[in-house]
Formats: structure tokens, sequence, C-alpha cells
């Protein structure tokens, strides 16, 4: 181990870090747990009430929204449906993309390595209306698709694939030609499995992208059926205790998962063994 | 590339079609529509469209509303660039100190990483808020801050909520270059260099300037883009548009003014700026570090 300073002056700034990111998770949520005429009278909570359980029920279960027609349980059970189908797709269209791109050899490979790769540069917020006039030609509004479908092409995670796969030494693809497989044998009895852990980090990558859109979300949903939970904290009606309980909620799905789940994101995302 | 590989075959097609198949409908036809969109002017029935050459760009330098949007935006990714950047590396370096709980204190410290920008905003808006707003009242009694009044105030605001969750990204990645620094050249630095401070800057840093600037470009495209949430959960552009960053300008004008032909002319001048940026990165700045 090689020091700079001594490691008591160390633990010092970490801590003062972490300081920084938890109070205001902190205090927040220890706010959630008193009543609406504590707060407006005496402001943040630092210490817990004892309202935890009657707030958090009356947000999760009761009905929310601007017309009230949707509870933050169904609004939970959106953003899941689509950060799920927005790492499916992308992980399981990366992939393939990614083989293609490094294990045939295709005439216009350059020219198809641009065509994908370009679009790093145009991210949905630079093209959010004509994308949203192409989603109401295509009867996709108010649909989980519409949810979906536009933000699952992900360049990122292709590129992280190609990365990957040109790690992998050239006599695995020898060695499984003698043995006489061919191009699907080779991708779903060698690679899939050889890539196991990119994929899992690729797909907590996409997850919480898909988890935490709003733009998108408030755009491509009139109705409030298929409202999220990011979207639906700005539009949330209720008392302030009830607004705090929200966003405690809406932040532990994805945190949860990165916490739980680090080691594979960490270890895929810069590959180190 | 590989030397080994499948020849071309019809299964290549089957592989390249999802992810083709979206990005051909879903982002470059869209992609057209912008073109199309920012060279042409609707009439106002929306039943006929005028090919206008470049008006809709010239109607964006004539706006004073764009430039200050530009400013906002370069001082914005400027400063939060620089601030995560630097709370980010100080936190690695110390983490990297550390003989024991480095793992814990990785845990600790990422988290926030995961949480939406719009999540954030609202957050903020609490801290911010002149009822109860903890910084809103510790910032007033120090200079009399108030945002809804003061540019200078705003920017404060918006740069502390956009900083936040963005100095875990800057950690992670600067530990991991740490990490991946051979511990032979720093044990051999050691030799030549007494003082640890000047051999962090003159060893250890230079090392880590690939992932610096990676991180420049992540942290910028953070602030041009991501902090859309932030911005519509907190300020919303208070006081009078000055805090909207060309992004959020561009949403707006389109939305709620329903200017497609000027939304579209921005959304052209943000590509090219950003395809300036990432020209620049390859060009310049790729060719002149070191990689270990």
């Amino acid at each position: 181990m090689i020091r700079y300073f001594s490691s008591n002056f160390s633990h010092l700034i970490l801590l003062i870090g972490i300081f920084i990111m938890i109070i205001p998770v902190w205090l927040i949520f220890a706010s959630s747990t008193h009543t609406a005429l504590i707060i407006n009278t005496q402001g943040l909570q630092f210490f817990l009430g004892d309202k935890f359980l009657e707030n958090y029920t009356k947000v999760l279960l009761y009905e929310g929204g601007f017309f009230k027609e949707i509870t933050a349980l169904k609004m939970f059970l959106n953003s899941f449906l689509m950060a799920t189908g927005v790492a499916f797709l992308s992980v399981i269209s990366s992939l393939m993309t990614a083989y293609v791109l490094v294990y045939f050899r295709v005439k216009y490979a350059t020219l198809l390595f641009w065509i994908i790769f370009i679009t790093i540069l145009v991210p949905l917020e630079l093209r959010i209306f004509p994308t949203y006039s192409v989603m109401s030609t295509l009867n996709l509004v108010n649909s989980y698709w519409g949810l979906i479908i536009p933000i699952s092409a992900s360049a990122i995670a292709t590129l992280f694939f190609r990365q990957f796969y040109k790690t992998i030494p050239d006599e695995l693809l020898e060695s499984a030609k003698l043995d006489g497989a061919n191009t699907w044998r080779f991708f779903i009895d060698f690679l899939v499995p050889l890539s196991k852990t990119m994929i899992v980090a690729m797909f907590i990558f996409m997850f919480v992208f898909g988890y935490n859109q709003y733009l998108w979300p408030i755009l491509v949903t009139s109705s409030e059926q298929y409202w999220t939970v990011v979207m639906g904290l700005k539009m949330m009606s209720g008392s302030i205790v009830n607004k705090f309980a929200f966003v405690i909620m809406s932040m532990i799905p994805p945190v949860l998962i990165i916490i739980v789940l680090q080691k594979y994101f960490i270890k895929g995302i810069f590959q180190d063994k | 590339m590989k030397k080994v590989q499948f020849k071309s075959n019809y299964s290549q097609y089957f592989f390249l079609a999802p992810q083709l198949g979206i990005l051909l409908i879903f982002l470059y036809w869209p992609i057209i529509q912008t073109f199309r969109d920012a060279f042409t002017m609707q009439d106002a029935f929306g039943f006929g469209r005028q090919f206008v050459w470049f008006d809709n760009f010239l109607f964006i330098f004539d706006d004073p509303a764009y430039f200050i949007a530009f400013k906002f935006t370069i001082i914005y990714s400027f400063v939060i660039t620089l601030v995560t950047g630097a709370i980010g590396l100080l936190l690695a370096v110390n983490a990297n100190n550390v003989m024991h709980g480095k793992s814990a204190y990785k845990t600790l410290l990422i988290w926030p990483y995961a949480i939406a920008p719009a999540v954030v905003g609202v957050m903020a808006n609490y801290f911010f808020s002149e009822r109860f707003g903890l910084l809103y009242h510790l910032f007033n009694d120090l200079w009399g801050f108030n945002w809804y009044e003061s540019v200078f105030d705003s920017y404060i605001y918006l740069i502390i909520a956009g900083s936040w969750k963005q100095i875990s990204a800057n950690f992670i990645f600067f530990l991991a270059g740490l990490q991946a620094i051979q511990k032979s050249v720093i044990e051999a630095s050691i030799i030549d260099c007494k003082s640890s401070f000047r051999r962090f800057w003159t060893i250890t840093f230079p090392l880590l300037m690939p992932t610096t600037f990676f991180l420049i470009i992540i942290n910028i495209t953070y602030a041009f883009f991501d902090t859309f949430g932030i911005i519509d959960t907190t300020t919303i552009g208070a006081p009078s548009g000055e805090t909207r960053t060309l992004v959020y300008k561009a949403y707006m004008d389109g939305f709620r003014g329903l200017d497609l032909g000027s939304a579209g002319a921005q959304s052209i001048m943000m590509m090219l700026i950003v395809l300036v940026i990432t020209i620049f990165q390859f060009r310049y700045i790729e060719g002149k570090i070191h990689y270990n």
C-alpha cells in the first residue's frame, strides 16, 4: 500500500463526502414520518416521527395524479415495466449487433459502425417532437411500447459489448468452428455465456436509464394510466409529507439495484477480472 | 478486428434487425423530420409548409434569449465539470489511500448515481424553498440569497442541485483509474520524489488523463441534456429565463410556443455543438495524453 498522506485524514474526507450524500435524503426521509403541520410550522425534521406507516400507505394506495386516476403503486408498476422493457430490448439488440460487428466479415462494416455510433450525438432530447410525431403516426402514444421502444437502441451498450468481444481470444471461434458450430450455435453456446458479467452490467445500466426517464414519459403519455414514478413526482398533488414519502420511495428501486449488484456493475463497466 | 470471422451470411441480417430497425424508425426518421422542420416554416393553420432556407436559424440568432441560454449552458457545464470532477477526484484519491473499509466507502458514495435528475430536482426544491428550505435560509442569512430574483443565486441553486449526484459518477471512474495505475510506477516515483503532493500532480495525475478526459465528456453531456429534469423541477428558468439550458429552451419553444421550426433549428445547432466537442476530443486531446 502506498500512501500519499495519513489515512486518518482520508477517513475524515470520506466521511464528510458520505455525510453530504446521505444527509439530504435522511432529512427528507425523517420529515416524511411526521405530520404536515409539523413540517409547515417547524421545517424539515432530523429525528423520526410516528407517521411512517400512515403517510406511506396513503401515498401508495390512495388515488393520486392530477385527475385522481392513478395510485403510486400503479406508477411503480409502470416504471418497472418501462425500465425492464428498455433493459431487455437494448441488451438483446446490442448483444446481437456487436456480434455482427466483431465476428462477421461484413462488406460495409465501417458504414454500419458509423450508422450506429453517430447516434450517440443525437440524444432523445434533440429530436423529441419529431419522435413524438412518429409515435403518433404509428399509434404508439399512451402505450407501454411507446414508453419503451424509442429509448431502447443504445449505442453505448453496443460499444461496451463490442469492446468486450474484442478481448475474447481468436482461438475460441477457431475451436468452435472445428466443432462445427454455426453462427447461431457460437452465439448462444459460447458468446452469451461468456458475456454474463457484461450482460448484467448493461442490464443495470439500462434499467436505471429507463427508470429515470423524465421528459419522454411526460410527452408520450397524456393518459394518467401510463404515468411513471419519476414524471409523476412533479404532478403529484397532496400534502407535503406525502410528497416527501413519494420522493423517498421513488429512489429506492434504482438505488437498491446499484447497491446490491454493484460488484457486477463495476466489473462489467471497467472490465477488470 | 478479429482475424478469424464468419463469412458474410444471411443470419447477420437477423442479428442486426432489432437495433437497426429501432434506429431507422425511431431515430433516423425523426432526425430527417428535424431537418425538415428546421428548413421549412408552417403556415398559421398548419396546412402548408414552405422551404425557407436558413430563416429559422437567423431568427434564433436574432433572439437575445438564445444567447442567454447559450451563456448559461456554457457556464453551467463548465462549473459542473469542474466541481464534480474536483470533488470526485478528492474522494477517489482518499478512498484509494485507506487500508480498511474501502468497499464500504465505495458503496456509500456511489448510490446517488442511480437517482433520477428529476428526483434530485424535487429534493433540491425542498432545500431551497422560501418556506422551510435549510439552504435557502442559510444563504439568505449569509448574503441575502434569493434565487427568485438574483441570477447569481439561481446559478448557485442549480449548481448545487446539478453537482450532487454527478459527484458519484466522477468518483467511480477516478477510483477505477487510480486502481489501474501500476504499483511499480508509484513505487519508483517515491524514490525520486519525496513530496507526496508533488508526486501526485507530476506522476499520478498525468496517468489519470484518459479518465479525466472521458469524464469531461460525460460531465458536459450530463450538463447539456440530463439537467433538463433538474431545471424543470427547480427554477423552471427563473429568474426571467436566465437559467434555461439550450435543450430546455428548445423544448419550451417547441412545446409551449409550438414553434417547431425554431425548435428544429435549435436542435441542429445543438447537434453541431456536440459534434464539435467530440471532434475536438478525438483530434486534440486524445493525441496529447499518456496511456498506461
